[in-house]
């Protein structure tokens, strides 16, 4: 079932790229998803390495240097002949967002920006369910597609030294959450009191490529009390499992 | 425990890296000149995956408080072991309270300092490779202990290397990169008939180089990237992915490096000269 029209690129002597259509689509997320999970029963499990995002899926081999010649081919057949696969269990995260001014730092502003109130702004991010089309940039920083087009405003013209971990952003047609304190240019319009990466977990970060988000607003108090749950690692995260 | 009396200008520990968590966006990290770090650990008959030190520029003083066997390799930088001069790829005998210091660094930019069966710091995702937040610090400092084995005795296959080293090198072989064939011909010719220097803004996790290229419009969903992968930028500058660099990116990948040639930029300093040769 070769659904779309794939290419198979090489990138250096470990690894491959192969490439959907260069559009930001859901099916075509799904198609490169549904993909690396045949990949990863075909493949030797501790050898090879999978990074899909958006229209793309790059596969790395640890060790070896790839025939690349010969991966193409069997690439190429494999999807092909991909067929019964079976739906992916995707999963989608409510995550609690304080939108308080003294963490949303540039939310005023994003409001005046877009001639809205701020509680519409909130409403607008809230309500939407964005789709996770790549992880990266930083540990845990999710690509997240799915912003609303009355929610677009441009990344500030100087961007800030220090953005506090968990800071919600906006920049173009893109929001999401800085994993930890960093640089960054986005504008700030709340914080996620849970850590989206944890290095002490087994599984450090609970969302993977394709999930769901959906922001839900939080009080100060509450926000305060999931910080803490947070840290200590207590914190019941929301979750519902979706169909593929 | 390796005790530490000055701590230098940066140095880590450092293994192979940190896999299987690049779809989470975790940088493979691990040693820049990882060719220099196999040929030590090699010598001391350690795993290939043992971690060692990665000194960078000026170097720390170190005290060991336990025998051990200790090999240094990379760059070129004057070190002692209780004030007398050693040399890389040889092997050398340490006793409990013996002291290497580093002085002036003659040639390369990272120098690797191993010792018999790896520095024992802890293991965390799969790796001891520092990159904060994955591990709390980034650099040793003043005081800080890093752990390894206790080893009075051991009898090395071969005593030490002459080996033609790396360091003098300037000539990075580069593969097509997945964007590769949308260059034009000035830009193609640009990028491997000139030479090109390295800028301030070089460190762990990318190389910038200050020669500019032809601006280009080529448009790109973010996609993976790889330690050693030659970004160009619409401005036409060009950017080297190193060791901590990010696991995704959206400028145009015109380039992957071999790991021999990740070594060879990972000794280059600011000013220093390089050209691409295509494989």
């Amino acid at each position: 079932m070769s659904t779309y029209p794939i290419t198979v690129k090489p990138f250096g002597a470990h690894a491959v790229l192969v490439e959907w259509p260069h559009k930001v689509e859901e099916a075509i997320l799904g198609d490169v998803l549904q993909f690396c999970k045949y990949l990863e029963k075909r493949l030797d499990k501790n050898n090879w390495e999978y990074i899909p995002a958006y229209n793309s899926l790059t596969l790395i081999h640890r060790k070896e240097i790839i025939d690349y010649v010969k991966l193409k081919k069997a690439l190429k057949d494999w999807y092909a002949e991909n067929e019964n696969s079976e739906p992916l269990s995707k999963f989608l995260w409510r995550l609690p967002v304080c939108y308080d001014l003294d963490l949303a730092t540039d939310l005023e502003e994003v409001a005046h920006k877009l001639k809205k109130t701020v509680s519409e702004v909130m409403a607008l991010h809230t309500q939407q369910v964005y789709t996770v089309y790549g992880i990266g940039f930083l540990p845990g920083f999710m690509y997240l597609g799915g912003l609303p087009m009355s929610l677009e405003v441009p990344r500030k013209s100087t961007p800030r030294l220090k953005v506090d971990k968990g800071s919600v952003g906006l920049a173009g047609k893109q929001t999401g959450i800085y994993p930890q304190e960093s640089p960054g240019g986005w504008n700030i319009i709340g914080n996620c009191p849970i850590p989206i990466f944890n290095m002490n977990k087994e599984e450090p970060c609970f969302v993977s490529v394709g999930d769901k988000i959906q922001f839900y607003p939080i009080s100060r108090a509450a926000y305060d009390l999931h910080k803490i749950e947070g840290e200590v690692g207590i914190y019941q995260l929301e979750k519902l499992e979706i169909d593929a | 425990m390796l005790r530490v009396l000055k701590s230098g200008f940066f140095t880590t520990v450092q293994d192979s890296g940190r896999f299987n968590l690049r779809n989470k966006g975790v940088p493979v990290s691990g040693a820049m000149d990882s060719i220099s770090v196999s040929k030590v650990n090699m010598l001391l008959e350690n795993p290939p995956d043992a971690a060692v030190l990665e000194v960078t520029m000026t170097g720390p003083t170190l005290e060991f408080e336990e025998d051990t066997y200790i090999c240094l390799g990379g760059a070129d930088i004057s070190i002692t072991l209780n004030n007398v001069p050693i040399h890389n790829y040889q092997i050398y005998k340490i006793s409990h309270g013996d002291i290497v210091s580093y002085g002036k660094l003659e040639k390369g930019l990272r120098c690797y300092l191993a010792v018999k069966n790896g520095f024992k710091t802890p293991v965390i995702l799969g790796s001891r490779s520092f990159y904060v937040p994955i591990t709390p610090t980034n650099c040793i400092r003043d005081k800080s202990l890093i752990p390894y084995e206790t080893h009075t005795f051991f009898e090395p296959k071969i005593e030490g290397l002459k080996i033609g080293s790396l360091l003098d090198e300037t000539v990075l072989e580069m593969h097509k990169g997945p964007e590769h064939d949308k260059l034009t011909n000035e830009q193609m010719e640009a990028l491997f008939m000139q030479d090109f220097t390295i800028a301030k803004e070089n460190n762990r996790m990318a190389y910038q180089l200050n020669e500019s290229i032809d601006t280009h419009r080529i448009s790109m969903l973010t996609s993976a990237t790889l330690p050693g992968t030659v970004q160009l930028t619409p401005a036409g500058k060009l950017i080297i992915l190193m060791k901590d660099a990010q696991t995704t990116g959206g400028y145009p990948r015109i380039g992957q490096l071999s790991e021999k040639s990740i070594s060879i930029l990972a000794q280059k300093k600011f000013g220093d000269r390089i050209s691409f040769k295509l494989v």
